[in-house]
């Protein structure tokens, strides 16, 4: 009998994971760009004030600095800039 | 004859071809390697390259090619007789879509998973790239136009599915928020969307929305097809998580539901064929001559160049191992052609019990087969299934809802594909504005508005738009298949491998498709009515196409000089 609801659990759950998979593998690289895309923007709007564009909520912004360095050399990485493009930031 | 017969003889027959055919074409024509290290392993990145599970790719690949086209097509060539349409959906189906959605997937494999127009840059010439786009760029454009009008039109024809259709907006809105939002688990939220969805059927069929017939000088079809656009303008702008996604998974869900109601309504039902197996007055009731026209009026669900684009580039991207080529391309165009052979019966089976019927009321003229082509099959479906115990009209808003949420996607994201051909004209040839994804939508929108109201018949009005556009959007579809096959028989020749397979069907698609495109060109430049939108665009498709197979040709015949294969070593 436990062999039965094991099997019958394992089914379910392959069953699951083809259901997943038939949802987000048609989009997966679509909503990836895209999550990227905003990352980006984010990530812009975060160090503005450091690429010389103004950033009238640099106030709030700054705090996040510390969490968002290992972001940052992704980020400028990605851009095809090997180091770091800013001053203090390597 | 009974419908029973010809569904286990299709079937059967699919069957045979993925059994014995494909497994040739695996083992002697494209040599599939278990050991081939595929472009998901040596690219992976978690994004666009990611080894996927075989059933799920083939549930990907099928779901992204089956739309409404293989509805449509059947629906209008049973006006020759369902002799000729069911053995070209067959025969189509195994010997010339399985081959080349099978090729087209194991090609681009084999090149990185690059898209069929780079391919062709790589094995024919790099001058054939930029013609693919020209040819991919018109054939979106025909499909959002003919897509539009038929929507149109079953709006009209049953205003109960209106509700139920713009209902799914938020349904599928909400169900992309729970998902990626709330982090929520898929399957409940999908069927409560489902279940949402068929409530609001119910609801539709007992509310039915209608737009007044004619407004500000423009019918109701015209309305429906401005605010069809306007809704894809908005809805191709917004983040795919949110709406597209969510959208094409209820979809798919709808179609294994209509496609098991169909199949099992036929068995309890056991319906006789009324239609006639050759209609022999077909030419007096207005009918084209079937060869060559069949060919293009049938495209998808016997052969269909989409198919390509979608192997290539996206499904060779995922795909885990070489061998499962077969059963994800072979088996997705099988997947196809159970839809369109189910078109076939729900049209020939389901509309009439005798055969002065189903002449004499319902295919009465070519001009009613092809313009009612979607309602004939919403009809037909509706009658099948009510043996189940769904009442006929109920059973109709089911069936108009299943085909407008087809059509609907597949608009979303034809106008999505143009908008990124567009931006990438803007980045070649460096015009900045075309790279705003606002304008370039605002492009593409336009120019499928600018054929839907400049390409309609003389004198027929907006809504029988559609009717005009088909033979050029099928035409153009066999085109880009014959020549993705063009690319995959040059590169077998460079292998030293057998083309007959592939250059068969290629040569055959190729001459009756061009026959078929002189013969409406000859219509529609110099007929008694003719129709310059359409004539223009025909000349354009075929100089295309007519160089593609000179650059083709020229590479045939340099055959000699081999490619370095690819290989598991």
């Amino acid at each position: 009998m436990t062999d039965l609801f094991e099997r019958m659990y394992r089914g379910w759950r392959s069953f699951n994971r083809w259901y997943d998979g038939m949802f987000f593998a048609p989009y997966r690289s679509a909503v990836a760009r895209e999550r990227r895309d905003r990352e980006e923007l984010f990530l812009l709007m975060c160090f503005s004030d450091l690429l010389g564009i103004p950033n009238p909520v640099s106030y709030y912004t700054l705090e996040l600095l510390p969490t968002m360095l290992g972001r940052f050399h992704e980020w400028h990485k990605r851009q095809g800039i090997e180091r770091s493009p800013l001053e203090g930031f390597r | 004859m009974p419908a029973i017969v010809i569904m286990v003889l299709g079937l059967g027959a699919f069957y045979l071809g993925w059994r014995f055919y494909s497994k040739f074409l695996a083992e002697k024509v494209y040599k599939l390697d278990p050991d081939f290290v595929t472009p998901a392993y040596e690219f992976e990145d978690g994004t666009d390259f990611v080894p996927t599970n075989k059933h799920v790719l083939w549930g990907h690949h099928f779901t992204s090619v089956a739309g409404a086209a293989p509805i449509i097509g059947p629906a209008i060539a049973v006006f020759w007789g369902w002799l000729p349409a069911l053995l070209w959906v067959v025969l189509g189906t195994i010997f010339f879509a399985g081959m080349h959605d099978f090729g087209t997937l194991w090609i681009s494999n084999r090149h990185k998973a690059r898209s069929m127009g780079l391919l062709s840059a790589d094995v024919v010439s790099r001058r054939t790239r930029s013609l693919f786009m020209i040819v991919i760029f018109l054939l979106l454009l025909m499909v959002n136009g003919v897509f539009a009008i038929v929507i149109a039109r079953l709006f009209v024809k049953f205003p109960g599915s209106v509700l139920p259709i713009w209902i799914e907006i938020p349904v599928a809105i909400t169900v992309g928020y729970i998902i990626y939002r709330r982090k929520g688990k898929l399957l409940w939220p999908s069927i409560g969307a489902l279940l949402t969805l068929y409530f609001f059927i119910w609801v539709g069929d007992k509310v039915p929305l209608a737009l007044p017939k004619m407004l500000g000088g423009i019918p109701d079809v015209g309305w429906w097809v401005i605010i069809l656009f306007a809704y894809t303008f908005i809805a191709s702008r917004l983040p795919v998580w949110l709406l597209l996604q969510p959208r094409d998974f209820i979809n798919s869900h709808e179609l294994f539901v209509a496609l098991g109601l169909l199949y099992i309504g036929i068995l309890i039902s056991n319906p006789h064929i009324a239609a006639p197996a050759f209609n022999h007055n077909a030419a007096a009731g207005g009918a084209p001559p079937l060869l060559p026209l069949l060919f293009i009026t049938i495209a998808c669900g016997a052969i269909s160049g989409w198919h390509g684009l979608v192997s290539s580039g996206t499904t060779a991207k995922q795909l885990d191992n070489e061998t499962h080529a077969r059963a994800v391309g072979y088996l997705g165009a099988v997947g196809e052609g159970l839809l369109a052979l189910g078109a076939i019966l729900a049209v020939t089976a389901g509309l009439a019990a005798t055969q002065s019927e189903w002449l004499g009321s319902v295919y009465t003229s070519w001009k009613a087969a092809s313009g009612g082509a979607a309602g004939n099959f919403v009809n037909g479906l509706a009658h099948l299934i009510t043996p189940l115990g769904i009442p006929h009209h109920l059973g109709a808003v089911f069936a108009a809802v299943v085909v407008v949420s087809f059509a609907g996607t597949t608009m979303d994201t034809g106008v999505r594909l143009q908008r990124y051909i567009v931006s990438e004209v803007g980045q070649i040839y460096n015009i900045k504005a075309l790279r705003s994804p606002t304008l370039a939508t605002l492009i593409a929108v336009g120019a499928c508005l600018a054929l839907v109201f400049g390409a309609h018949s003389p004198g027929g009005g907006v809504a029988t738009g559609a009717l005009v556009i088909w033979p050029l959007f099928g035409t153009t579809n066999q085109l880009l298949a014959a020549l993705s096959m063009v690319v995959v028989v040059v590169y077998l020749r460079k292998l030293k491998r057998k083309t007959w397979p592939v250059l068969v069907p290629m040569v055959f698609l190729s001459i009756v498709t061009v026959w078929a495109m002189l013969a409406n060109l000859g219509r529609w430049l110099f007929g008694d009515s003719p129709n310059y939108v359409l004539g223009v665009l025909g000349v354009i498709v075929l100089g295309a196409t007519a160089w593609m197979i000179l650059e083709a040709a020229t590479a045939f015949a340099k055959g000699g000089a081999p490619v370095t294969e690819e290989t598991s070593e």
